[in-house]
This record gives C-alpha cells, structure tokens and sequence, in this order.
C-alpha cells in the first residue's frame, strides 16, 4: 500500500466504523442481525415483519438522519478548522476559538427568535442568518486584531475569545427574552444535534457541500500560503481573492454546521492537528483527511453524549471537550515529530 | 531587461523610495547597496507587486508590469527571499515545484514537463540530493539554495534576490554568488540583488547602485561606485578602498589609513 492512499483508507476505515456504531447504539437496543436485515431491507425494498417495523422506524426516521447531521457537522467543523489554521498560519485558530462559531450561533439564535416555530422558511432562514453572523465575525475579529498589514496570532485569538463572549452574552439574553423553547435552546447551544427527522439534514447540506468542496480544491493554495503572502504573491498567487474565497467557504461550512447542531468546541481544533502529527501539513491532503476524520469522530462524540447517561443525552459540546482535550493533549505528549507545524 | 522608471513609494506621507531609477540588462548582475533603512527591500517589493507604488513603471522589455496580474507578472519576474522562517512541512522538492504555480491550474497539478524543470532548477543549483529532505531541516545555506531554485523553476528573465546572503557563512556567501553570476551569464538573466556586504557586491556584481534614504546616489561599476569619499560620507564610517590583491575589482576596508 502506498504512502499516499494509507491515510485515507485508515480514516475512512474510522468513519465508516462511527457511522455503523452511531446506527446501532441507542435508548432502544437492536439486535445487530434486526438492524443488518432493515439495512438490507430498506434498500432492496423487501417487505418487513411487523415486529421489525418499529426497529425500522427508529432507524431511518431517528437514527440515521442523527448519524447524517452529525457527520456533516463533524465535517463541516473540522475541515473549517484546517482552513482556517493554514489560512491565519496559526496553529490556535479554530471555528471555536477565533469567534466564528459564536458568530453564526448568534446569527442563527436571531433567526430562530424572529422565526421561532418552525415553517420550512424559518428552518431555509437559521443558516443563512448563520452564516451572514459567521462571516461579519471573521471581518471583525480580522479588523480588529490587525497591526498594520500583520496579523499577530495572539491578537487574533484574543480578538476571537473576546468577541465569542459578547456574542455568548448576546445569545444568552436573546434566549432568555423569547418565549420559546427555552431548554431545547440552551441544549442546542451547548451543542446538541436534538433537531430530529431528515428536514436540518437537507437544509444544510448544499451549505456544507459548497464550503467544503471549495476548501477541498484549496490545498495548493493553502499550501503557498505557508510561505506567507508576500511569498504567495510573489509565486503567482492573486493572494487577496483566494483568501477571501477560503474564508467566505469556511464560514459557510461552519455557519451551516453551526446553525443546526450549536456550538461544538475542540474539533475543528483537534482533529486537523492530530492529522497534522500523523500525516503531515500538506494542505492537499489535510483539507480532506480532517473532514473524513472531523465526521467520525464527532460520530464517536455522539454515541458517548448519548450512552452515558441513557436515556438522557448530554450535550455532544461537552463530550467534544472532555474526550477531545485529554486526547489532544495524550497525542500532542506522544508526537516525535515537533516540527510539524 | 529590467527598467524602473521613476519608481515612487510612500508609507502614509512618509516617502521611501523618491523616483527612483535604474536598469539591469540581460546576463548583468546589479547589486543595489546602501545602509539600512535606505529602501532596498522596499524597493524590490515595490518592483515585485508586493506593495503599490504611488508612481513609476517597472517594465520589461517596454510591458508594464505593475499592470499585470500577480500571476502574469511571476512569469516574469522571480524573487528570492530570505531563508527566514521557511514552514517545515514540505520536502525540497515540493517546494522548488511551487515555483511553477503562475503556470499551474487552481489545483496547483503539475506535469512531467513542470517536474522536468524543477528537477532542473535543483540541478542548477547543486541541491539535487536534498529533494527528498524537509526544507525545516536545512541548514539556511542549504534553504536559500533551494529558495534560488523554486525562483529559477519560474522560469523568468528577470531574478530578484533581497539579501541573500545575510545568514550565511563565508563558504556559503561566496559559494551563492558565484551561483548567481554564472546563471546570469549562462541563462542571460537580468539579476537584481541586494547586498549588505559591499566587498561581495564588488567582486560578483557587473554593476553596483547605491540607494540612500530612498534615491539613487550613484551608480556605475564597482569601481566607479565604491570610493572612499562616497562610501565613507553614505555609511558615516571612514573607508579606505584598495586593489583586490587578485581580482580586478576594489576592496573596501573600514577603518582610517
């Protein structure tokens, strides 16, 4: 096997492991040869005995638009996250931490707030709010933490954290002043996918499709970035447009995944870094081994956030952060390869 | 040939470079020298598209570059950076590869023609054996070497290098600019490069230009250039100026008589 096509096939191996354990675990139990049969089943189209038809429900109506909506989220977060790292070249920037996700999570809070029983244009309105927050965050925060023509990586985190918390604060009081669903806001804030039934699926694919598939075709530019932008220009590089393309496509990935399943920390972080130990930075293949690797183990996250406590759920956010950051920190201890960034 | 016509660059209101003027023929080393803060980086940015000028024309062969697009102009034009701060991920081969970006698609593919040329920009420069190393490995000999080759790999008439030699060691300064000269002469490149060290801008240079505080004080042969009532009264430093004892080029010498 080749260098080249060994990552992929260990993380696709990963992801195709998560998406069997996420279909299968769950409140109600389902004998593995009841859940192969209704898989079988529903594609050849054969008819199913009527004690297997509740089994069936559950899965293609609960659990697999679940599995999908996590999986686009994991996606979506964790190759917005490479993006962002090679874009900034700064090894802290994630959805999470440079105020992205906040943004979008208070674009979409405002949409909910104004649309807040859901009509199918309401449900159209929540990412496209998002993604309007998420891409007004990241000029912000780029304006603000800015120093001439530099941007400092600390500034640009600062900038993030601080603007995360006002938009937090925001978000806080514009829940707490509807009268809506207050709990089933606050669990989606903590990053919860509780949105049931394939609707959010559909609504935010195309989102997540554009974003990524832009940031997928980006790795020779991201890669000329590493140079940073003078180099970049100086190769050939229109450096501004291509910028502004990564960010706008980003934004877009994250705001999609933002505005369904709330604000998940650690993924867009880790994820990419620990692909980065593994396989190293060449964009071409980092860009897509972290969406691969994002969706499993954001996969992996919510069969823990809905296992441990069962029949409660937790929030997949707190999952992320309390499995993601000992992990991180456990590979990051075990790297021999310091120079990876 | 490189022309810079009354090139005129400011920062806010402050003025770095004042109409600044200069060509390099074709197979002509110019080496641009001058005290710090004089605009010698700011002038091969300025040349390069990096930073707008407020005035003046960079052409080559009678076109307008300034005007062209960041990628038209890399097919002209290669610039050399420092070996600061080189990112570690990537093998020397994928870096030299890079330089063809102004003729690869959005996806950066390259064909076997475009490796064929980086092989032999690598070649070129005597680094072919480091292909397979990380450019973070190397030593900033090593890296400059391999920055030389990612610009030769552009395939420009016109190779800018902005203080190439500043982190070298002797064996690697001199080993470099004799690299460049002769790729000057083989390829009959215009090479524009700016140097701290006056005595190797003598003994590799065709021509020398002194920049200070943004204008063109002089310019001509290193003879003409380098006299000591010139380089004395430009670095604030007196300066004695004799033969080179084997090469026919002057030799400056800090310090009084």
């Amino acid at each position: 096997m080749s260098r080249r096509t060994l990552p992929y096939l260990w993380t696709l191996l990963f992801l195709a492991l998560a998406v069997i354990l996420s279909i299968a675990i769950g409140s109600v139990f389902i004998p593995p040869a009841d859940l192969w049969r209704i898989l079988t089943g529903s594609f050849s189209g054969a008819a199913l005995p009527e004690p297997l038809k509740t089994f069936a429900f559950i899965i293609t109506s609960i659990r697999l638009p679940r599995t999908v909506l996590v999986l686009l989220t994991g996606a979506a977060l964790s190759g917005s996250g490479a993006a962002y790292q090679g874009l900034f070249r700064n090894p802290l920037a994630d959805p999470y931490l440079i105020g992205v996700a906040s943004g979008a999570g208070l674009g979409a809070v405002l949409a909910m707030s104004i649309q807040w029983p859901y009509s199918f244009w309401g449900l159209m309105a929540v990412p496209l709010a998002s993604f309007v927050g998420a891409l007004l965050t990241v000029f912000l925060v780029y304006a603000l933490a800015r120093v001439g023509k530099a941007v400092p990586k600390t500034n640009l985190i600062l900038a993030g954290v601080a603007f995360s918390s006002f938009a937090g604060a925001l978000t806080s009081f514009l829940m707490l002043r509807s009268t809506g669903e207050l709990r089933r806001a606050i669990s989606w804030l903590l990053g919860g996918a509780s949105q049931a039934g394939w609707g959010p699926v559909l609504t935010i694919l195309p989102y997540v499709v554009i974003g990524l598939g832009i940031l997928l075709l980006s790795g020779h530019t991201l890669n000329l970035l590493q140079f940073g932008d003078d180099q970049a220009q100086q190769l050939g590089l229109p450096v501004s447009r291509r910028r502004a393309l990564i960010l706008m496509a980003a934004s877009l990935a994250t705001a999609a995944a933002v505005s369904f399943s709330g604000i998940i920390g650690f993924v867009g972080l880790i994820v990419p870094h620990v692909m980065r130990l593994w396989f190293g930075a060449d964009y071409r293949r980092l860009v897509p081994l972290s969406i691969i690797a994002g969706a499993g183990a954001l996969l992996v996250a919510d069969v823990i956030a809905r296992s441990v406590l069962s029949p409660q759920e937790i929030p997949l956010g707190i999952v992320t952060a309390l499995v993601g950051a000992p992990f991180f920190l456990w590979v990051l201890r075990r790297a021999k390869n310091q120079g990876f960034w | 040939m490189l022309t810079i016509e009354a090139l005129t660059v400011s920062y806010g209101k402050r003025l770095v470079l004042t109409e600044v003027s200069l060509e390099v023929n074709s197979g002509e080393v110019v080496a641009l020298i001058g005290p710090n803060g004089a605009g010698k980086s700011t002038l091969l940015r300025a040349v390069s598209g990096i930073i707008p000028a407020q005035g003046g024309k960079v052409r080559m062969n009678g076109e307008d570059l300034l005007a062209r697009t960041a990628m038209q102009r890399a097919r002209c034009l290669a610039v050399v950076p420092q070996a600061v701060s080189m990112p570690p991920a990537f093998t020397v081969w994928e870096t030299v590869l890079m330089g063809r970006t102004p003729y690869l698609n959005f996806l950066g593919q390259v064909s076997t023609k475009d490796e064929e040329i980086a092989r032999l920009a690598l070649d070129r420069v005597d680094a072919l054996e480091l292909a397979e190393r990380r450019v973070g490995e190397l030593s900033g000999g090593e890296q400059q070497r391999v920055l030389l080759a990612r610009a030769l790999a552009q395939s420009t008439p016109i190779l800018l290098l902005d203080e190439p030699t500043s982190n070298l060691d002797l064996h690697y300064q001199v080993s470099f600019m004799e690299t460049v000269s002769s790729l000057a002469r083989q390829d009959n490149l215009a090479v524009l490069v700016a140097l701290h060290d006056l005595n190797l801008a003598a003994r590799y240079s065709d021509r020398v230009a002194l920049l200070v505080d943004g204008e063109i004080k002089a310019s001509g042969t290193p003879r003409q250039v380098l006299t000591p009532e010139l380089i004395s009264a430009v670095y604030h430093l007196p300066v004695q100026v004799i033969p080179h004892p084997f090469a026919d080029v002057p030799l400056v010498l800090p310090g009084r008589g």
